[in-house]
């Protein structure tokens, strides 16, 4: 007997070291300090009444100028196991000066899978952006709503409404479930929040940031509905000469469905773009998963893959590190906005403050997060 | 409907997570009962909804 309380009690202690760990982890606050031009917080929850007090009842920072103008929507964490999506977003909403039309934000659009990491992954719980006042930490994150939020999955995921046979985990894949549905999953009803929000809102385009491991065709690119092709191509020729990086364009297949860049576009009247960064970490032939290789984005067996032309993006000693991922999704959104502002006059969107590729790469991105202890608590908003 | 099939998960894991503890109570190897007690870990940190 007391052989058998011994093991059981090395067995609690176990599970109370790993759940604190998880705890702590799906737990983690990150602070927002709201830019100057952030004229309110709203939720998704006030586009969809039944999100209202859900993990994915998230923030939607509204970025209004003196003038009226377009309207844009920026959707970060859609996967939050892609963080250049989120730190472009987070970089937008604590530092652009809106001069004329609105931009929507939202850091975490699925914050469920921010709060779990990839079940057998070895993914860290968290990473830390180094900056001047010391560095401030942003939850890991998988591509797939938690499952203490969504659960169990079916065999079969059949997208709704188009009932296309879709891999089953993708029923928590945000990026797999627009147009979403009123009564549907959480991952659904978050989708048709969001649809909510572009239709409300009268949104001209929604931008979706994410990046891609380099052994995925569809990298460094930007994906375009159909009624942004026009856009993304000018988008493209003007950051490949000008913005120091280059970036392809790709259309948005018609016969994929569920995907941001498709059914935003089909179901409002919206233009929709996917933004994609290369992100070595995702590489299934990666080497060790932990936090330098997702901020470095250097690896030795990825490079290995590209020496053997497996890859569809060219990787080499340097890597690929944050801070070029996230310059690449900044400067490509403002390139989209000042070619949209030049033809659409009367739905320009014009700002400042937000950095370009180059100041990203030079100073870092922690040199565009604000220190939260310098602000009022009462002005604090978290994710 | 999702409701229902997500409790009726959450009753079957409570169902294997008593099997385990009563098979670890009738067993007399030490190397088996260590077994039950790491299977069992999952079974309670999802119970508990911590994983």
């Amino acid at each position: 007997m007391k052989r058998k309380i011994a093991i059981a009690a090395l067995g609690a202690a176990l599970a109370f070291f790993a759940g604190l760990s998880f705890t702590r982890s799906r737990h983690l606050r990150e602070p927002v300090v709201p830019g100057p031009s952030v004229s309110r917080v709203a939720h998704l929850g006030d586009y969809f009444g039944p999100l209202k007090g859900t993990v994915n009842d998230v923030n939607v920072y509204v970025l209004e100028g003196k003038e009226p103008g377009g309207t844009v929507l920026l959707l970060g964490g859609t996967h939050p196991e892609e963080p250049a999506g989120r730190l472009a977003t987070w970089i937008f909403a604590e530092n652009a000066a809106m001069a004329k039309g609105r931009i929507f934000v939202i850091l975490t659009a699925n914050r469920s899978a921010s709060t779990v990491t990839r079940l057998g992954g070895a993914y860290p719980p968290d990473f830390t952006i180094p900056t001047a006042w010391g560095g401030q930490k942003f939850r890991m994150g998988d591509r797939w709503s938690n499952p203490l939020d969504q659960w169990p999955d079916p065999e079969v995921y059949l997208h709704f409404p188009t009932r296309q046979e879709l891999a089953y985990v993708d029923i928590r894949n945000l990026n797999r479930a627009f147009p979403g549905r009123p009564n549907g999953t959480l991952t659904e009803k978050t989708c048709y929040a969001i649809i909510e929000l572009i239709r409300r809102e009268k949104v001209d385009i929604a931008i979706d940031f994410h990046e891609a491991e380099l052994q995925y065709p569809v990298i460094s690119t930007i994906v375009a509905h159909q009624k942004g092709a026009d856009l993304a191509a000018a988008a493209s020729m003007f950051i490949s000469s000008v913005e120091g990086f280059a970036i392809g364009v790709e259309n948005s297949p018609k016969a994929l469905r569920g995907l941001s860049h498709r059914e935003i576009g089909d179901a409002t009247d919206a233009i929709s773009l996917l933004l994609e960064a290369p992100e070595p970490f995702l590489d299934a032939t990666r080497g060790r998963t932990n936090r330098e290789l997702l901020l470095a984005g250097k690896d030795e067996f990825v490079v290995r893959a590209g020496k053997r032309g497996l890859l569809f993006e060219k990787i080499d000693e340097k890597g690929w590190p944050i801070d070029i991922r996230v310059g690449r999704h900044t400067s490509t959104v403002l390139q989209i906005l000042e070619i949209w502002s030049g033809d659409n006059p009367a739905k320009a969107v014009v700002l400042s403050g937000v950095p370009r590729y180059t100041d990203v790469v030079q100073n870092g991105t922690g040199a565009y997060l604000k220190d939260p202890r310098t602000v009022d608590p009462a002005k604090l908003v978290f994710e | 409907m999702n409701t229902i099939v997500t409790v009726l998960y959450y009753l079957l894991t409570a169902y294997v997570a008593v099997l385990l503890v009563a098979n670890f109570l009738k067993d007399r190897k030490w190397q088996d009962e260590v077994l039950y007690i790491i299977v069992l870990i999952p079974f309670v940190l999802r119970l508990l909804r911590l994983k």
